[in-house]
């Protein structure tokens, strides 16, 4: 295998951006959600349109404290980790699964019914973007370009050179 | 720490601002979340204490320890069955049906919820109906070592045997009255289906009768009262949050051959097995007609039409909100213009009921706003939910299982508000589902989605509610711990009145207007109006 080319800094730049840019939309709408305590998923698991067993599972009565936690826990520490450059291949993956899930409750599938949406959309809708967004940041890591990673990094560069 | 400084000796201040560059970013998302929601919900608590209206469901009512009341039933047809599951009794076929309906379908919990409702205490002691098939029906389900039930051929002869405290009337509409005034007489507590009487001289019969015998419990079978939001639906309108009510819109819409009394006839029935004579009772000589006698609510001569099916039950829905009583005048118009299939009451209806006296408040200068009407408008050719809807100055409240209000945006009161932005007249200002967490104002668009679609109803202890249940276990707490039904007499008395002028403008084409002085219907000289109501010879399609 060819090593692979090292990229432009303004390519490194874009990557950073896209890091950032869907970080900062999961952690605003997990910040929404912590501080509106009357928020749930409930509706939206019931509703589902494809997969319903599970997800009506999730929207029951016995599930839905746990889920509606893990939801605004999992939104929060992904959009933290994008944004502060920490843990982002761990962030990414979780953030994929998240997307994954509000996908399949309600997803844009030909005959399914659309509810409640802002655009129209036939198979791919923008959380399936999102999700593919951060399968880039998963497989492109910027954080020791720019994030709190780097700081570990520089440490472990300065502890090996002593 | 002199070997940690050593560590970042290297740094230079750009190593620093790409490491930490992300804290800033994360502060002012956070910071910006948390002013969002603070700002909202300050919004949200202003408007609500603004309105300030208590949301609360109707309290249960009492006790059902003690002996077992001893029930009769008259009437064992579709709604006579339906009662008696409310009672807690239902057929070996019907729980089979379940049982299977079950199976192939994980989510009907019908059976289910069945068996998780509440004991009610009673004993099922008798049962009449003049169809031998569903009497025996019954028999076979009900009749059981610990409930000893017992078929009678007459009404009499259940409500005089000594062996019920309290009969459920489930027979035609023409024998509602009858058949209630001779319980009451008997001091035999009575559930009556509505419309509670056939014509106008029996609903003065039957509240006589019940006045002159205080110790019988009457009680109508509008179950909407139950309706979990109408506490706060009555709160909402004294604290004048909707201003004048000046319109208010309830209808019915159904488009199936059920919902047109359209039923099926039973194989089995014919002169052997049917008690014409029994059937006929009071309404004018008809050689036997099975058509007649399973679809009997498509005949003035048994039946009252929409005005007395459907109609009773929306406007007694509004009566229990509003108490406004009896209209002052009724117009009704319609006719027979989906099913024609030899019916003579109609299933198109309009009846505009007017209430020129009648105020809810007003936030304008006195004087300015009195006077309301309520229309019903029901056809039985489409199914379009079209929703109960309150009109006033000041907002509209929308009245069904969720109770929503949505600001007027000419409206006196809230007009600084709307002016300042606070209040989006499309946005609703208040919201009640009583099967959330409560009280809700300034919903978003896709809450209020899921909130209408059903999906965010829990029932009350982990049961299903049904209000048919929920009223006759009101009805089984007044026989035993005291009280009033909340549809007792005098709201089946004006619920009947109603009905009956809206039957009879319908029939004679003309305003009907009531003397509430004098408690009358008035009449034009030598008119008999319960003849007119009672004429089964007209056939509008004529």
């Amino acid at each position: 295998m060819s090593q692979p080319q090292p990229l432009s800094s303004a390519q490194t730049t874009a990557l950073v951006l896209l890091r950032l840019l869907v970080g900062w939309h999961f952690l605003y709408e997990g910040v929404i959600k912590l501080y509106t305590p009357s928020w749930t998923a409930k509706g939206y698991l019931l509703s589902a349109t494809y997969m319903e067993s599970l997800f009506h599972w999730l929207g029951s009565d016995s599930m839905i404290s746990i889920v509606d936690t893990l939801n605004v826990a999992t939104l929060i520490f992904v959009g933290a980790a994008l944004v502060l450059g920490f843990r982002t291949k761990l962030a990414s993956i979780l953030g994929i699964g998240l997307l994954l899930l509000y996908f399949f409750a309600h997803p844009p599938f030909p005959g399914h019914p659309q509810g409640a949406t802002e655009g129209s959309y036939w198979i791919v809708n923008k959380n399936l973007i999102e999700a593919v967004a951060l399968l880039v940041v998963y497989l492109f890591p910027t954080s020791l370009t720019f994030g709190l990673e780097r700081l570990f990094h520089k440490k472990e560069i300065q502890t090996q050179s002593h | 720490m002199s070997t940690d400084k050593k560590l970042f000796s290297g740094f230079t201040r750009r190593d620093w601002l790409k490491s930490l560059a992300g804290l800033p970013i994360l502060g002012s998302v956070w910071a910006a979340g948390l002013d969002t929601t603070k700002k909202s919900k300050l919004e949200k608590e202003l408007l609500l204490e603004r309105l300030n209206i208590k949301a609360s469901p109707p309290p249960p009512s009492g006790s059902m320890a003690g002996d077992p009341v001893r029930v009769g039933l008259i009437g064992f047809g579709i709604r006579g069955e339906q009662l008696m599951r409310a009672l807690g009794f239902a057929t070996q076929e019907w729980m089979e049906a379940m049982a299977k309906s079950s199976q192939e379908n994980p989510n009907d919990t019908r059976l289910e919820d069945f068996k998780a409702q509440e004991n009610l205490n009673v004993k099922l002691t008798g049962i009449c109906d003049i169809f031998d098939v569903r009497a025996e029906n019954a028999l076979r389900s009900f009749n059981t070592p610990d409930n000893p039930c017992k078929r009678y051929n007459s009404y009499l002869d259940l409500i005089h045997s000594g062996d019920v405290d309290a009969v459920i009337i489930a027979a035609p509409d023409h024998w509602h009255a009858p058949m209630a005034q001779a319980a009451v007489e008997a001091g035999v507590h009575v559930y009556v289906e509505k419309p509670m009487t056939h014509t106008i001289s029996e609903t003065y019969l039957l509240r006589d009768a019940v006045r002159r015998n205080p110790g019988t419990v009457l009680a109508v079978g509008h179950q909407h009262r139950q309706t979990l939001s109408f506490l706060t639906a009555q709160d909402a309108i004294a604290k004048n949050t909707l201003g004048h009510v000046s319109l208010v819109v309830t209808n019915t819409n159904r488009n199936d051959d059920n919902g047109a009394w359209q039923y099926p006839i039973h194989p089995d029935a014919n002169t052997e097995t049917i008690d014409w004579n029994a059937f006929l009772g009071n309404a004018p000589y008809e050689p036997f007609n099975k058509e007649h006698f399973f679809r009997w609510r498509k005949w003035w001569a048994y039946g009252s039409g929409l005005s007395g099916d459907l109609l009773t039950h929306d406007y007694d829905r509004i009566n229990c909100v509003l108490n406004m009583g009896i209209p002052k005048y009724v117009t009704a118009s319609g006719g027979i213009y989906t099913h024609r299939d030899g019916r003579n009451v109609p299933d198109v209806m309009q009846v505009n009921m007017d209430f020129p006296d009648f105020s809810t408040g007003s936030s304008q200068e006195s004087g300015k706003e009195q006077g309301m009407t309520l229309v019903y408008s029901a056809t039985l050719g489409n199914q379009f939910d079209r929703g109960t809807v309150l009109m006033g100055h000041d907002a509209s409240m929308e009245l069904g299982n969720i109770l929503t209000i949505y600001a007027d945006p000419r409206s006196t009161q809230y007009k600084d508000m709307i002016q300042e932005g606070r209040i989006d007249p499309s946005v609703p200002i208040y919201q009640y589902d009583p099967s959330a967490d409560g009280v809700d104002a300034v919903t978003s668009a896709t809450a209020k989605y899921f909130a209408n679609k059903g999906l965010l109803w829990t029932y009350r202890d982990g049961k299903r509610v049904d209000s048919t249940f929920l009223h006759i276990r009101e009805w089984l707490s007044c026989i035993r711990n005291g009280g009033n039904p909340s549809c007792g007499i005098n709201e089946g008395f004006e619920e009947a009145i109603t009905a009956h002028m809206a039957g009879l403008s319908y029939k004679i084409g003309r305003r009907i207007e009531w003397d509430a002085e004098n408690e009358q219907v008035i009449a034009l000289p030598g008119e008999d109006l319960d003849a007119i109501l009672l004429d089964n010879s007209v056939n509008y399609q004529s």
